[in-house]
């Protein structure tokens, strides 16, 4: 039953898992287009650690990119829900894909429409919704989760700035042709001074360096940048100076739920990879499925799967409906995290020897799930923020 | 310039395992997933190739059935078919609905919408029929390209290559005139997010059979479903006389 037929029949509270008949649609045809046309791409780009150039080809053609951009600049104007099943849909078969388009749409493109001026978003979106992949780059060697430390100077010349520095751990990088840097203007007003640049590849003094050999999303490109002398006009600001800090939260605090969208697909993926073989494979005269062990523990894990979704959901949810939603957006990105790593662990042990080889897609699930814990914000620093705000819920 | 009308089937999922009801009347629909017939969603694919060659002006989505055939003529229109028209059928009407029925319905829209061709799938996965493209062709007194694996439109003509069980065969008709897709006549394409969001702003029409003239009354009645009886284990042999042997022995040869 989609959303409109539950208003029809007056359920005022339908349950979660309830989507319009365009977020349905938008689902059912990337779920068909991820499992047909992607899937024979995903074991190549895993062990070349190289993203297909046709299959981002393919996510701009399939208007995967701009999904919550304009139609007036070329994208889909659709909603951030459908953007999370979108997600969720791709990571089923490939989190690596799934992370492109998070980034693309949760991070680059929500930067853009929300804090771009005319002349910005005129030359920006319209790319970024048909065929230019944008890189975030917040993160130093020396500056993880304590992000807003970060030693990349930018500093005023006149109309320009002259920005130096290096970033580290930046994702899509091989493929980016704009990169959203934030550097410090005035390292002395400390986080206040960080301010949001937009670099054009081609800028000089813009180096972009190997990409780093990863245990998982290795069809991801993750690179250190070097920032050279790199003069960018004034034009190029994303919002106002000093306020990139506060940007980089606020569009951080949503690409929370793009994560745990990408972890609640991988999870999902995984599961639906394993449970058939649990049905197939007999020993002792029956399906390994029907032993209580196992059933018990296959059981466990989809609870945890749904328990997952449901906050994933809830947050995205939330958030559309404008709605505090932090506090709900973390813990679904922790949850989901841990979920999928339970997921992985379990899925490959019930499938036994084979879970264990490369010739079986679960060991992929596997090696793909470990950064979900770590990166856009670990869980420890997920779990502190929540405990902010359940704190500050007990102020009388 | 010229108008086509689609037929569009809702069928039971290709990929679902089918159970055949406890009472034998049928199978088991409720709660199953549900898609279009694949070979409606090549027909649906050739049509919209034909209106971006511009061949055609418009394609029009046509399926029969309850309240839930929207859905397939709203992925018809994600993939680029202009309007859509639902021909409501439901209870027992829709049970019994079959080839007759549908070609009248089509026989009698593709006048009203004065269409220079008529494209269906060549048969549903569901009932495998294969009846309702040529009655159609029969009813509007039209030349039939079935089994199509390539189409060519020329001026008033069109030029159809058939899958036929010799090999191919090419033949030559004029419009207007009713084809039937095959497998190999293309690859439908997904439907883009875009196009999915386009397609809600498209309009879907309402009618009735009765709207058309056309009377519903089936002249067939399903007696039983069963279930294909349980594959056997097989026997393996060692040499090719034991082989012939075997099969002399249960009658087969």
């Amino acid at each position: 039953m989609s959303a409109e037929q539950a208003a029809a029949l007056g359920v005022s509270y339908p349950p979660l898992q309830t989507y319009s008949e365009e977020e349905g649609m938008m689902r059912d045809a990337v779920n068909k287009f991820a499992q047909e046309r992607l899937a024979p791409f995903v074991s190549k780009m895993d062990e070349n650690s190289l993203m297909d150039p046709e299959v981002i080809k393919s996510l701009f053609e399939q208007g995967l990119m701009g999904i919550e951009i304009d139609p007036e600049y070329g994208g889909t104007g659709s909603t951030f829900f459908s953007s999370i099943l979108v997600i969720e849909e791709l990571a089923k078969v490939d989190a690596s894909v799934a992370v492109l388009c998070d980034i693309q749409n949760t991070l680059i493109n929500t930067l853009f429409t929300k804090l771009g001026t005319a002349a910005q978003k005129e030359r920006y979106l319209s790319r970024l919704s048909t065929d230019m992949v944008g890189s975030f780059c917040l993160s130093e060697a020396e500056s993880g989760s304590d992000a807003f430390s970060l030693k990349t100077r930018a500093d005023k010349h006149g109309d320009y700035y002259v920005i130096n520095g290096s970033k580290m751990w930046i994702s899509n990088a091989e493929q980016a042709g704009v990169f959203l840097v934030m550097a410090n203007v005035d390292p002395s007003a400390g986080h206040r001074g960080i301010s949001c640049f937009i670099v054009d590849r081609d800028t000089e003094g813009l180096q972009i360096g190997k990409k780093e050999n990863k245990l998982g999303l290795r069809a991801s490109s993750t690179c250190p940048l070097n920032l050279d002398n790199i003069k960018v006009p004034e034009k190029n600001v994303l919002g106002q100076i000093g306020h990139g800090y506060k940007y980089a939260i606020g569009m951080l605090n949503e690409g929370r739920i793009g994560i745990a969208a990408q972890m609640l697909g991988l999870a999902q993926g995984c599961f639906d990879q394993a449970v058939p073989y649990t049905r197939q494979r007999v020993q002792f005269g029956k399906r390994i499925f029907d032993f209580q062990a196992m059933q018990h523990q296959i059981a466990h894990v989809a609870t945890q799967i749904e328990a997952a979704r449901l906050l994933t959901y809830n947050a995205a949810r939330l958030k559309e409906a404008g709605r505090p939603f932090i506090k709900e957006a973390c813990m679904a990105k922790y949850f989901t995290s841990e979920v999928a790593t339970l997921t992985t662990s379990k899925c490959i042990e019930w499938m036994g020897g084979v879970g264990f080889t490369k010739d079986y897609p679960v060991e992929k699930y596997y090696r793909d799930c470990k950064i979900g814990t770590i990166y856009e914000g670990t869980t420890n620093i997920q779990l502190s923020t929540m405990a902010k705000f359940i704190d500050k819920e007990y102020d009388h | 310039m010229s108008r086509v009308l689609v037929g569009v089937k809702r069928v039971i999922d290709y990929a679902v395992k089918i159970r055949v009801k406890p009472d034998q009347s049928g199978v088991v629909t409720d709660g199953v997933k549900h898609s279009m017939n694949p070979f409606c969603e090549i027909a649906v694919e050739e049509a919209v190739k034909l209106k971006e060659k511009k061949f055609i002006k418009e394609v029009v989505a046509v399926s029969c059935g309850p309240s839930q055939v929207t859905e397939t003529i709203r992925t018809a229109l994600a993939m680029g078919c202009d309007r859509g028209i639902h021909v409501e059928v439901s209870g027992k009407d829709y049970e019994a609905m079959g080839p007759l029925q549908i070609s009248k319905i089509f026989a009698a829209l593709a006048k009203k919408e004065e269409a220079s061709l008529v494209i269906l799938g060549k048969q549903a996965i569901d009932d495998d029929c294969n009846q309702t493209g040529q009655m159609t062709a029969a009813l509007l007194d039209w030349p039939q390209g079935t089994f199509a694996s390539e189409v060519t439109i020329d001026g008033e003509t069109v030029k159809v290559v058939r899958e036929i069980d010799g090999g191919l065969e090419t033949i030559k008709i004029s419009m207007p005139a009713v084809l039937t897709a095959d497998l190999r006549l293309n690859t439908p394409r997904y439907a883009t997010l875009p196009n999915i969001m386009k397609a809600k702003k498209k309009k879907i029409a309402n009618m009735k059979p009765a709207d058309l003239g056309v009377d519903m009354v089936s002249r067939v009645e399903v007696l039983r479903v069963d279930e294909p009886p349980t594959r056997l284990a097989g026997v393996k042999v060692e040499t090719v006389d034991d082989l012939v042997a075997k099969l002399k022995a249960n009658g087969t040869i």
